[in-house]
């Protein structure tokens, strides 16, 4: 089994994220982690390979500090890693980023794409989507459980009432939520036999997109603070706090 | 959202229901509903959806596309951009033109404005209740879809549907929505927000991504981007830290009441009322209190 897992570099999630004066999210040079969503992606890669051998390579796109997304995905056992690293890539739209995701994914043959159903930072939630459909195969999505059997991927989908069973034949593409599978902690040992495995770097042009393919077709024209909503009560909990809270809801005629 | 651009509308619904759905949509200014009641939209999510919409798009040739945020939708949007070759913006606010659209970042505090180029159709993920959907009145002619898609975007199947009931108020429409997070630790303590509702009386309890996604209640307790958006008289979040992706689906509650024991929670940005503390004794004690004034 060949299983790849997508892997996004995101800013640390407790930091303050800023804009540059391109309106581009400042990612360079700002403290950033694997996108805690990827993880869980990764742990169901992992499980399978673990039940029936093969590997597991996790692919990003994103600047030279994404390596640190990738070194943590090897650290918690992946096989190995192939980061694309790219100036013309800055900025790059949801279809160009499926587009590079694709063309790299496309160069070894592949039986599973595992994704997570958003990233922590966009939430667009299409890439994965789109990625499946220019690699012609099947996606089943927001699997909350995660089986592979006979060459068939099977999982459990939440809808708006209870979970549907989709089944595929392989190769496909799979995204999962937090309920897949609870990630694992890097081990000492895995910290270290980490820096051991293999990580191909790759920038647009080994592609072979080209240059319109790689055009990012949103910019942004202006960015402007939300009005800022009035600071409420802030209070500690006590007799007082619940006391303000029934109060609002009696002047909210709800009790 | 549609109408405040252009009377030039049409629709596209497919699965079993679609044909009945044309009249809702003709009244809200959809002149042509292209409609297919086919099973297999329903029993092959995601694939033949877009190869019929993009057959659609490339015989009608639209400025624009737009979708709901549903699981459904971002299925079809995010293979339609690959069919396409068109840009794909989610989760807008608000469409300014035909490739010119809003959406907020960074957890809500900003506001960007988008400009789609390339070519056309541009496709736009609309969030839900962005806007009020008004009915302008009209009737729409529906225009029955071909559908002779090849076996291949069939290969994903549903091969089982299972049904898991909530019970008590829904939460569109109940007055006070409660919602639990991660903060409440353990599944079994939704019931401590059960039964504040039941106090209160016309309540419906909710939850973010964070606890759906962990298993501890069923999807369609989910508020937020991915979930449902509730507008109630009174929001109370619990032991959630309000990440944009539940803030979305909440922040038009007309009060809203945060409990959480981080007090850098960015839902006390949002709240009328924060309350910095263990949500295991406020809430109970607000039970209790709601329970003395009604005097029962």
């Amino acid at each position: 089994m060949n299983v790849i897992v997508l892997a996004k570099y995101v800013p640390n999630p407790q930091g303050v994220p800023e804009l540059g004066p391109d309106h581009l999210l400042v990612r360079s040079g700002v403290e950033g982690a694997l996108d805690p969503g990827d993880e869980y992606g990764l742990e169901a890669g992992l499980r399978i390979i673990e039940a029936q051998g093969g590997e597991v390579v996790v692919v990003s796109m994103g600047p030279e500090e994404a390596m640190a997304a990738i070194q943590r995905a090897l650290a918690m056992g992946a096989h190995g890693g192939i980061l694309i690293t790219d100036d013309v890539l800055r900025g790059a739209d949801a279809l160009v980023t499926a587009r590079v995701l694709a063309a790299t994914i496309r160069r070894r043959p592949f039986d599973l794409v595992i994704a997570s159903v958003e990233s922590t930072d966009g939430y667009t939630g299409t890439v994965p989507m789109t990625v499946a459909e220019l690699l012609g195969v099947p996606s089943a999505t927001f699997a909350r459980k995660l089986d592979v059997a006979e060459g068939l991927v099977r999982i459990e989908r939440q809808t708006e009432g209870g979970y549907d069973v989709l089944e595929s034949p392989l190769p496909a593409l799979v995204t999962v939520t937090t309920a897949v599978a609870e990630p694992r902690y890097p081990t000492l040992k895995g910290i270290m036999q980490a820096k051991q495995k293999p990580v191909e770097r790759l920038t647009a042009s080994d592609l072979g997109l080209s240059r319109d393919q790689l055009a990012s077709s949103q910019g942004v024209v202006d960015v402007h603070d939300a009005p800022p909503k009035d600071r409420g009560e802030a209070l500690e909990a006590g007799p007082e706090a619940v006391a303000r809270i029934a109060d609002l809801l009696a002047e909210a005629r709800v009790i | 959202m549609a109408r405040r651009l252009t009377d030039e509308i049409e629709a596209v619904a497919l699965g079993p229901g679609a044909t009945e759905a044309a009249p809702a949509l003709g009244g809200h200014g959809a002149r042509t509903v292209h409609a297919s009641d086919d099973r297999q939209f329903e029993d092959h999510p995601g694939a033949p959806a877009a190869h019929v919409v993009a057959r659609l798009l490339e015989e009608h040739r639209p400025n624009l596309v737009l979708f709901s945020t549903s699981y459904a939708s971002r299925d079809v949007a995010g293979r339609l951009q690959a069919l396409t070759g068109s840009t794909l913006m989610a989760n807008a606010s608000a469409v300014l033109g035909p490739d010119h659209a809003r959406g907020e970042i960074l957890g809500g505090t900003k506001i960007v404005e988008v400009e789609l180029r390339g070519p056309d159709p541009k496709l736009v993920s609309v969030r839900p209740k962005a806007i009020a959907a008004e009915p302008s009145g009209g009737t729409a002619t529906v225009a029955p879809v071909r559908v002779d898609l090849p076996d291949e975007l069939r290969r994903l199947r549903v091969v089982e549907r299972h049904q898991e009931e909530a019970a008590g108020p829904k939460l569109e429409g109940a007055k006070v929505v409660i919602a639990g997070g991660r903060g409440l630790q353990d599944p079994a303590n939704f019931a401590m927000l059960d039964d504040l509702a039941r106090a209160i009386g016309d309540a419906a309890v909710g939850a973010s991504r964070a606890a759906v996604d962990a298993g501890w209640v069923p999807y369609s307790y989910q508020i937020g981007q991915t979930g449902k958006t509730v507008k109630p008289e009174v929001y109370i979040g619990v032991g959630i830290s309000g990440a944009l992706q539940h803030a979305v689906g909440m922040k038009q509650a007309k009060r809203i009441i945060a409990i959480n024991k981080d007090p850098d929670a960015p839902i006390f940005g949002l709240a009328d009322i924060g309350v910095v503390g263990d949500l295991f004794e406020v809430v109970p004690a607000l039970t209790e209190e709601i329970r003395r004034r009604k005097g029962s």
